[in-house]
């Protein structure tokens, strides 16, 4: 296989600590290593940056709900497509892509790893359907587990080991990567036409709290040694006040870190943060909870920023897109509810000119800002919830330079400008931390040992940004940030070139990432006794058409995962 | 006659995406210039030379074009034209002058679907029959035509005049189920029958139908009954039974049905002189 040699780049590589070291990076099949031969290609990268591939850990890329915002918006495709060339296919979609533009988008800009956080595990075929399209990029899902039946049934009559069991055969029937928890319980009472407004309400008919179930959920992630911890979308989520929430829902898992590591991502915070008691006094609740993440180390979270653009929102929290619906009366589509969960689809249009939308914008900010440790922190803006993953460039420019930030806080709503902390903060993003937050702490979180790294060993994903390091003011040339993260001047996906300067060179097949969880075998049968029976009972399929084969996946990773049951 | 001539050369078997071809885009261009413009046909780009026999002259601002030939496979004929006429001598497909602004499109035939959507300005008059959502919004768009004109002589399909926000069609003929879906001004004028649900979702602006409306939509009230309604300067007279809607949406459309074409709506005169 080919050799690169990329040369004399400024090479930022957090996991490694080289802080924008001039020097060479070697790759060898697909692998970074630490010499290549004379005949390696060479890549000038003087007066470049030099990072490891962008890892995204939050985007909603595939599955039923993404497709049901694609048929939902026709008038999104319209002014947004791409032409097929020799190796790339043809593509709609600004806000929902179609599965081959989501990988070449990503790719060029530097992202080579993308996380699907939402699949209801009865759908997740559709969902590795979808993924395998998604050309260059390797990627993963998080089935959704917070309102599982099966799960609340095995907390009602306290059976851990048993429902470690179930998560564990889980995972493996659907080739799933971490547990996804979206508005715990909320979404089951949803189905039922009622909802959750608190952690300690109990959910109709199961007489379980989302407190006992994210508790429950981040026990069974401990036990079976998940690689990321549980992925959490709190209750009320959306709502005024529910800052609140989002810090009981933190807490609530607190003694559960184990040896002091992570024990809860709580995922796109922005829309979770809102102080206030209503849309019309809605303010940042931001300061508290970066003082809460400030002081506690069992936390991170992704920041899921607002960008201000006509966008579509989708989440599986069904309830919470009703009410988004309700304030919109846009179009809506609210899907899933058959399988074990919830989900809706909405178009939405952030405006500069609304308060509500301009608080968002500030409290994402904040979010970032406020937060110490950027290993804490993961940039998303919750694709396509907040805005198109395609705004990553912007969302940059406004944490490295306070500028760009004060342009745009000219423009937003004044009374918005002037309830937000915003303004008075003067912390800048170092290029270093924006790798930290875009791929070293994203790829830690992850439990990718190969990815957001350059040094030997890891894979060969690297992105090589046209930004001059030395002469550069971030907080002057932000424009110039904006222009450089928009595209590569190369991405190298496995030692191999896909992107550059902003086109598509080579079109690969990613890796589909699933963890291979493994548990007793005497626990295993069990739990699979009682379950082929209640699986008769509640599914409409059988439980052999529900499992989906390896050889499906078509390029899979598997990584293998050993429990302590 | 003055202005280009453009002849088919041979029957269209698949799309052609003929957006260029409109007074605004070609006015100005030497007929050689004209006769190299590129356009799609299916998946292939293709000369309008390859396509057409290109005669006449183009030397006014207000440029003619005259298309001879059977047209129901071009697409976006007169695509955001401004100004000069259009005569398509014959049918024409989908998106007929769509987002135009200013300006003139005749079709001696048919007309296919989306028949001035997005249009701002100017006329479209069909002679014969015009396809389903004429000045509606791109699928799936929330914005319908925004002014101008389109009269169709003969009928229209579904959801005419869906999401119109200002200007006026006129169908002489009949119309499809759910004319004025979702609109939010303008005036939709149906001189023959109506399938049904008129007006669903509409907030506001006029529909007025002439022929039989076999019911209306229980999300309206009965407001009056009119001797006549004003169609732009035209006066049509009556009897009108005026319904407001849709109150579901919280609309304050106006839908008049004509009284003589439609005895079965006769019940909706009790809860009239109840308000009264």
């Amino acid at each position: 296989m080919s050799e690169i040699l990329i040369k004399n780049g400024f090479v930022f590589d957090p996991l490694n600590n080289i802080n924008g070291e001039k020097m060479d990076i070697f790759i060898k099949d697909g692998k970074i290593v630490d010499k290549v031969s004379s005949k390696a290609k060479v890549i000038d990268a003087s007066n470049m940056v030099v990072m490891p591939g962008g890892v995204d850990i939050h985007s909603h890329i595939a599955g039923s709900k993404v497709n049901a915002g694609r048929i939902l918006r026709p008038e999104d495709h319209v002014k947004d497509f791409e032409v097929k060339t020799k190796v790339t296919r043809s593509g709609v979609g600004y806000s929902v892509p179609s599965t081959f533009t989501t990988g070449y988008r990503y790719a060029k800009m530097g992202y080579t790893t993308v996380f699907e956080p939402a699949t209801p595990p009865l759908k997740t075929r559709h969902t590795h359907e979808e993924l395998r399209d998604i050309p260059i990029i390797d990627k993963g899902c998080f089935p959704l587990l917070g309102n599982n039946w099966f799960i609340m049934e095995y907390l009602k009559e306290n059976k851990l080991e048993e429902c470690a069991a179930y998560v564990s055969w889980l995972l493996n029937a659907i080739k799933g990567y971490a547990i996804k928890i979206v508005n715990p319980g909320g979404t089951e009472a949803w189905g039922w036409g009622k909802g959750i407004s608190h952690l300690d309400e109990e959910v109709p008919y199961f007489n379980v709290t989302p407190k006992e179930i994210v508790r429950w959920l981040c026990k069974i992630n401990n036990i079976l040694n998940l690689p990321h911890p549980i992925h959490v979308h709190t209750n009320n989520l959306g709502k005024p006040g529910n800052y609140v929430t989002t810090i009981e829902t933190m807490d609530a898992v607190k003694d559960l870190s184990k040896d002091g590591k992570v024990s809860i991502h709580v995922t796109h915070v922005q829309f979770n943060g809102f102080a206030g008691t209503s849309w019309l006094n809605l303010a940042s609740g931001a300061p508290e909870i970066a003082n809460y993440i400030n002081k506690n180390t069992h936390v991170e979270i992704d920041i899921g920023q607002v960008t201000f653009s006509d966008t579509t929102t989708m989440t599986a929290d069904g309830p919470f897109q009703y009410i988004l619906y309700l304030l919109s009366r846009e179009k809506w589509v609210n899907a899933d509810v058959e399988a074990e969960t919830g989900a809706g689809v909405v178009p939405f249009r952030y405006k500069k000119s609304n308060y509500v939308n301009a608080i968002q914008w500030g409290i994402g900010l904040e979010l970032a800002l406020l937060i110490k440790d950027p290993w804490k922190i993961h940039m998303t803006t919750d694709h396509p919830n907040g805005g198109p993953f395609t705004h990553y460039p912007k969302v940059i420019a406004w944490l490295m330079s306070r500028k760009a930030r004060e342009k745009t806080l000219n423009k937003i709503n004044k009374n918005a400008k002037r309830r937000l902390d915003l303004p008075g903060i003067d912390r800048e993003y170092t290029l270093y931390e924006i790798a930290i937050i875009t791929r070293a702490a994203t790829a830690k979180s992850l439990g990718l040992k190969n990815k957001g790294h350059l040094g030997v060993g890891a894979d060969a994903d690297v992105a090589i940004y046209n930004l001059n390091y030395k002469s550069l003011d971030p907080s002057k040339d932000y424009k110039l940030i904006k222009k450089a993260f928009k595209q590569t001047a190369y991405t190298i996906k496995d030692g191999e070139i896909v992107a550059k300067n902003g086109e598509i060179v080579s079109s690969s097949k990613g890796k589909i990432y699933w963890v291979n969880s493994k548990v007793a075998e005497d626990i295993q049968k069990s739990m699979l006794n009682n379950l082929k029976m209640k699986f008769e009972e509640y599914y409409t399929v059988k439980m052999e058409n529900y499992i989906i084969n390896e050889s499906y996946l078509h390029n899979s990773f598997m990584l293998n995962v050993q429990s302590e049951v | 006659m003055s202005g280009l001539i453009l002849t088919l050369k041979k029957e269209l078997k698949v799309p052609l995406d003929a957006s260029i071809i409109s007074p605004t885009n070609l006015v100005g261009k030497t007929i050689d210039e004209v006769k190299n413009l590129e356009l799609w046909e299916g998946n292939k780009k293709v000369k309008i030379n390859e396509i057409f026999h290109v005669e006449g002259e183009n030397k006014e601002e207000d440029l003619t074009i005259k298309l001879v030939g059977d047209f129901s496979k071009a697409r976006g004929l007169g695509f955001k034209m401004n100004g000069g006429k259009l005569i398509i001598d014959g049918n024409a497909g989908l998106r007929l002058g769509e987002k135009m602004s200013g300006g003139l499109i005749k079709v001696k035939g048919n007309a296919g679907s989306w028949v001035g959507s997005e249009m701002t300005g100017g006329t479209i008059e069909i002679e014969r029959n015009a396809g389903d959502f004429i000045g509606a919004g791109y699928r799936g768009g929330r914005k319908g035509m925004k002014g101008g004109k389109i009269i169709v002589k003969g009928n229209c399909g579904v959801e005419a005049g869906a999401w119109m926000i200002n200007g006026i069609i006129k169908v002489y003929g009949n119309a499809g189920i759910f004319p004025g879906i979702h609109m939010k001004g303008g005036t939709i004028f149906i001189k023959g029958n109506c399938e049904g649900r008129a007006g669903a979702e509409m907030k506001d602006g006029k529909i007025v139908i002439l022929g039989f409306l076999p019911s209306v939509l229980p999300s309206f009230d009965i407001d009056d009954i009119k001797d006549s309604v004003k169609v732009e300067e035209e006066k049509i007279s009556g009897p009108f039974y005026l319904f407001t809607g849709d109150l579901n949406e919280e609309g304050i459309g106006k839908l008049y049905v004509s009284i003589n074409s439609n005895p079965q709506l006769k019940f909706w005169e009790e809860f009239l002189e109840r308000v009264i």
